[in-house]
């Protein structure tokens, strides 16, 4: 197996706070990779830095095989890679259907733009089956801003998948989303994996992330603290301790003991 | 046929603008109509630029004046006859207008919302005290722009019908960008620019050559204007009112929409030009536009294009909706007769 997306030695830190410190993550092609941690742990910003929202301080970012570290999101995601946010980001004024069209060509001139409608029959056709595959096809025509929080959820998964990137990062696609919903996602995960797609998930179910992934990575004040099976980082001892002092939740301890 | 129905609409609108000086034979109202085309046409312009994006520039009289003063200047050192001929040089204020305008986006459009705002401003300010002080441009006693010898009766007719094709022109590239891929990435920045950058969109250079394009539609109006006027003076073609009025009547007939600027262009032009001239009171609009403003931020708050549009659609759901229930009602009460 081949690291299609690799992080190494990446140290990003916001005036004082030190988000990231010396972190490495690397995402094996065709895998399914969870990136777990207690909060404030570094997973976002780790996320931003490999998709060019952020510019680490030290480290690189490699994307099949070639460096990617100082390019901006655009390209970034041009090359291949698509990302989803924490706090889903939608382009609320426009249609359903019109959002799905914005990430279509994904490395189209900018110029072109400015001389083609805004879809060719193919994109609408696209994004269409798109739609569907996420469910939320008979929504198209509604302006993107009348979803409800869930929906919005399957309408970014939708348009990141439209550009038919390799690798999708997806940052927690299952937070605060009803449990059926979480079942559907985590199918269209396991369905779309089984096409070839590359997934990097950052969540907080762990069940859902036990259950999906092949290859877990535990993050601490922002450092890659352990990586292996869901099995083995379940029961690593340093992954107890990190949740244990990075946070009184029991909870959670007992979800990655227990599974 | 709905989209049928709306060319039609255009049409009619065309042929009546183009009728509208046999109409009004006064030279003082002809000179309304003019005057109110051309704001019109910068109104969609802007629209195009700040209502599609969100980037609200209040600069652009930078453009206008740049437009004005391209044509005054070029006129003069290229000996152009006062004549038609000078018509040649409106597209070359817009094109003055686009060359200014690149430097100028190239430094506001780094920065966003309240501080792009400002940022237009201050630019704006720059370009406004440079035509002041500099030797070129006149200083404040201004250019004198060759004399067109048309007779008073007639003299705005041709400026009315140069002053429509640059609205036409105007309204054209603001529907074309509408309908384009491009348009579309000016929407999408204006909801969520840093999504629209991680989904592939080139979000600087489209907004770059969004404002660029803007431009030229200024730069053409401010060419006429000064061609009309036959004498520019820096305060009038750099006048910080003109960025106001012509963000207003992109508010008041629907941001962002591509026929609201029209309507609050050709509306709101043509009342201020109109009560200045038959009421030779300069601030008297300024009253009557400020309780119209009032009016309209309480009640309609995204301008008057899209109030009316809500109310159509909500009276067609009651009315689907009523047919539905009629539809539904009949088989009940027959199973009741029955």
């Amino acid at each position: 197996m081949t690291a299609l997306l690799k992080a190494q030695g990446i140290s990003k830190a916001f005036g004082g706070v030190h988000a990231l410190n010396n972190c490495s993550l690397s995402v094996e092609k065709g895998s399914i990779t969870g990136l777990i941690g207690p909060n404030g742990s570094g997973k976002t910003t780790l996320f931003n830095v490999m998709t060019g929202y952020v510019k680490p301080d030290v480290g690189t970012v490699e994307f099949e095989g070639k460096d990617i570290t100082n390019a901006r999101p655009d390209k970034v995601f041009a090359l291949g890679v698509g990302r989803t946010f924490q706090l889903t980001r939608i382009f609320a004024r426009i249609s359903v259907l019109e959002n799905m069209l914005v990430a279509t060509q994904r490395e189209e001139g900018w110029l072109r733009g400015l001389t083609r409608s805004m879809s060719s029959k193919t994109e609408l056709d696209s994004a269409m089956e798109w739609l569907d595959f996420v469910g939320i096809a008979r929504l198209a025509k509604l302006p993107a801003g009348s979803l409800s929080y869930g929906q919005r959820k399957l309408l970014e998964l939708a348009y990141v998948l439209v550009a038919d990137p390799d690798v999708i990062l997806l940052d927690e696609p299952a937070g605060g989303v009803n449990l059926t919903l979480i079942n559907e996602i985590s199918q269209k995960i396991r369905a779309l994996n089984e096409l070839g797609k590359t997934f990097l998930i950052v969540e907080h179910n762990m069940e859902f992330v036990m259950s999906l992934c092949h290859s877990v990575t535990v993050m601490h004040q922002g450092s890659d603290l352990v990586t292996g099976a869901p099995a083995d980082v379940r029961s690593n001892p340093l992954v107890l301790d990190a949740y244990l002092g990075g946070s009184d939740d029991d909870d959670i301890i007992e979800e990655i003991a227990h599974g | 046929m709905l989209l049928q129905k709306k060319n039609l609409l255009w049409v009619v609108a065309l042929v009546i603008a183009l009728f509208v000086p046999q109409m009004i034979t006064n030279p003082a109202y002809r000179q309304i109509a003019v005057i109110t085309l051309i704001f019109t046409a910068c109104a969609t312009s802007w629209n195009m630029f700040s209502g599609y994006s969100g980037y609200v520039a209040l600069g652009s009289a930078a453009f206008y004046g740049t437009g004005a003063y391209t044509m005054a200047l070029m006129a003069n050192h290229m000996h152009v006859p006062g004549n038609g001929d000078m018509f040649w040089l409106v597209p070359l204020g817009g094109l003055a207008a686009v060359v200014v305008a690149i430097p100028v986006g190239l430094v506001a459009l780094r920065v966003r919302r309240h501080t792009f705002v400002v940022i237009t401003i201050a630019i704006f300010f720059v370009f406004q005290l440079s035509a002041i002080n500099a030797n070129f441009t006149g200083g404040t006693g201004g250019l004198t722009l060759p004399y067109v010898p048309w007779q008073i009766q007639n003299y705005h007719l041709p400026f009315y019908y140069v002053a429509l094709v640059v609205l036409v022109f105007a309204i054209l590239l603001s529907a074309g960008v509408r309908r384009s891929r491009f348009g579309l990435q000016l929407l999408a920045i204006r909801d969520d620019e840093d999504r629209a950058l991680g989904l592939g969109v080139k979000v600087f250079q489209v907004k770059l050559t969004g404002f660029a394009m803007s431009a030229f539609v200024f730069g053409m109006g401010g060419a006429l204007y000064a061609m009309m006027q036959g004498q520019i003076y820096p305060q009038f073609v750099f006048d910080p009112m003109f960025d106001i009025t012509i963000a207003l009547m992109a508010f008041f007939g629907g941001f962002g929409t591509l026929l609201g600027p029209i309507i609050g262009g050709l509306v709101l032009e043509s009342a201020q030009q109109y009560l200045t001239v038959t009421y030779s009171n300069g601030s008297l609009y300024l009253i009557l536009f400020g309780v119209l403003f009032l009016l309209v931020i309480l009640f309609m708050p995204q301008g008057i294009v899209v109030f009316v549009r809500d109310r159509m659609a909500q009276r067609q759901d009651r009315l689907e909706s009523a047919t539905k229930q009629v539809s539904n009602e009949t088989p009940v009460a027959q199973g009741v007769h029955s």
